[in-house]
């Protein structure tokens, strides 16, 4: 009995270690990447290729589905706050939800679709094609020259997508309270802009962007870097990314939202 | 006449894949000019073997030694300048697919320190390497505008552009015509006899080692041709066997053809002499 209950134990630990050891594998890579940041050699040309793939290229995805947040959070929060006749405050509510929560959250996982997926399946067919060992046999290293421009062009562009988002969602939220509760634009605008602090909501605001995109980038790299099994296994990195990155997403929203309120700051 | 330098040496390495060996206890010494032939069944380890004398792979028990020095304990930084005296021809080529084919040949000119090639000598230098592979105007063409036998002669032309003393070359004419395949061949003896590179070559095929050993390059005639007996290059070339990771033949080609185990059998074709 003894014996079999050692047993169980031994087995649980052995099936820990598998998960244990990629959580440890993902840190050292990311720890590898940012200290990469600070030693040459340098890769720009790399890190403005990947902003303009990263930025540019997730703008009119983060854009819409910045506009639709807001214009649907103004129809729903104005149906809400009629029942205490304060309509007038819409403009209030689409920017703390946007700029707090909503922005953020959905700007990320619009980019994580679109781009650890594509980090990923990038570096894993790179890896199951040998590309990643013809680029070490011929001198350079891989972390320095994929990872870390996909972690610095991920952390800049991530929160200037997320205040564009932001923006373009008050505009949505501007449009529908101008067709459909027949508020004021100078309310409307003058509500938005007083319900945001100086300088909470902007740290806020862009603190959790910046958190996302280094999960972003590093579950991607990380995934695609680790990938095996030819194009099936790329398959597999690709979602895999995308699934990791999205729940990290969300529980790290939670985390640092609870460390925001538990500061007084949220 | 004194003894050639050692240029690779494995002692005792041993690489294990999640607890299996997939290199066991392998041992051997590669001299300067010398060729080996690595011939094994799919998953014996031939690719391991190149990729751990590369560094690329660490061994878990052994040592590899690679100029003189030890790669096993040596930090990836500094594997770099080893691997500058090295060339590498992967399996599929392994062509960067976003580079066209002057970006690639150049890659190893302009990221191995150890290189220092001066900006205005890189374009001649992969002008001269892709005129050696007989790919002369492609430099603007991407890999996947290649065919395979292209992409495998591009990818050699990478592999020689630094000039490295020792070339791996990792299953050259796999997947390719008889054609084709004896033309990259003939590129591999080219490069060995001109540069008097040390040369390392896994491959199934039997034909290729028989080449390897057994012709030169004519470079006054720009052909192979059949070295004479007594003079010939068979002597600097090894052949070796792996089976299940562990090296089961070490070798000339005439001991490779007396051999009676039904596995280094399978290898091996009789020559027509």
């Amino acid at each position: 009995m003894l014996a079999l209950r050692f047993g169980d134990r031994s087995h649980l630990l052995d099936l820990l270690k598998a998960p244990i050891a990629s959580v440890q594998d993902f840190f050292v890579l990311t720890g590898r990447a940012v200290r990469n940041i600070f030693r040459a050699p340098h890769y720009g040309d790399d890190v403005v290729l990947q902003m303009d793939i990263i930025g540019v290229g997730s703008l009119g995805v983060a854009s819409i589905t910045g506009f639709f947040a807001g214009a649907v959070m103004a129809l729903q929060m104005s149906k809400a706050l009629a029942t205490y006749g304060q309509v007038g405050k819409t403009g209030t509510l689409v920017s703390l939800t946007l700029v707090r929560e909503l922005g953020p959250v959905l700007t990320a996982i619009m980019v994580s679709g679109r781009n650890a997926s594509g980090i990923a399946s990038e570096l894993g067919s790179m890896k199951v094609t040998e590309q990643i060992d013809a680029m070490r046999a011929l001198g350079t290293d891989p972390e320095q020259k994929l990872v870390t421009p996909r972690l610095i062009a991920t952390a800049t562009m991530l929160p200037l997508l997320t205040v564009i988002s932001d923006f373009v969602g008050m505009c949505g939220g501007w449009i529908i309270a101008q067709l459909f509760l027949g508020l004021p634009s100078k309310l409307y605008w003058t509500t938005v802009w007083q319900a945001l602090s100086w300088p909470d909501d902007i740290i806020f605001g862009l603190l959790k962007p910046l958190v996302f995109a280094v999960v972003i980038s590093m579950v991607g790299c990380y995934y695609g870097l680790r990938t095996s099994g030819g194009t099936q296994g790329v398959g597999r990195s690709t979602t895999q990314a995308v699934v990791a990155s999205t729940i990290l997403i969300f529980l790290i929203d939670l985390l640092i939202t609870k460390i925001f309120v538990s500061l007084g700051v949220a | 006449m004194a003894a050639a330098p050692s240029i690779l040496c494995f002692d005792s390495v041993t690489v294990l894949f999640e607890g299996n060996p997939v290199l066991d206890a392998v041992s051997f010494e590669a001299f300067e000019g010398e060729s080996r032939v690595i011939f094994g069944a799919a998953g014996s380890g031939k690719t391991v073997l190149l990729k751990t004398a590369l560094g690329l792979i660490k061994p878990d028990s052994g040592r590899v030694l690679a100029f003189g020095r030890d790669l096993s304990t040596m930090r990836e930084r500094e594997l770099f300048e080893i691997r500058s005296k090295m060339g590498m021809l992967f399996q599929e080529s392994a062509l960067f697919d976003s580079l066209n084919i002057q970006q690639n040949v150049a890659y190893p000119l302009l990221n191995q320190k150890s290189i220092q090639c001066p900006k205005d000598q890189v374009l001649p230098r992969v002008e001269e390497a892709l005129e050696f592979v007989e790919l002369a105007g492609t430099l603007e063409k991407f890999p996947s505008e290649l065919s395979g036998g292209m992409r495998r002669r591009a990818a050699i032309a990478r592999a020689v552009v630094t000039q490295p003393p020792l070339i791996l070359y990792d299953s050259p004419t796999a997947g390719l015509d008889p054609i084709t395949a004896h033309t990259i061949i003939a590129l591999l003896i080219k490069e060995r006899d001109l540069s008097h590179t040390t040369t390392l070559v896994v491959t199934h095929r039997y034909q290729d080692g028989n080449l390897i050993a057994n012709f030169r390059y004519n470079s006054e005639q720009g052909s192979l041709e059949p070295v004479r007996n007594g003079t010939g290059r068979s002597a600097k070339t090894i052949f070796m066997v792996l089976r299940e990771g562990r090296l089961v033949f070490e070798g000339d080609q005439h001991r490779l053809e007396q051999s009676t185990d039904p596995y280094i059998c399978k290898f091996v074709k009789p020559r027509e002499d």
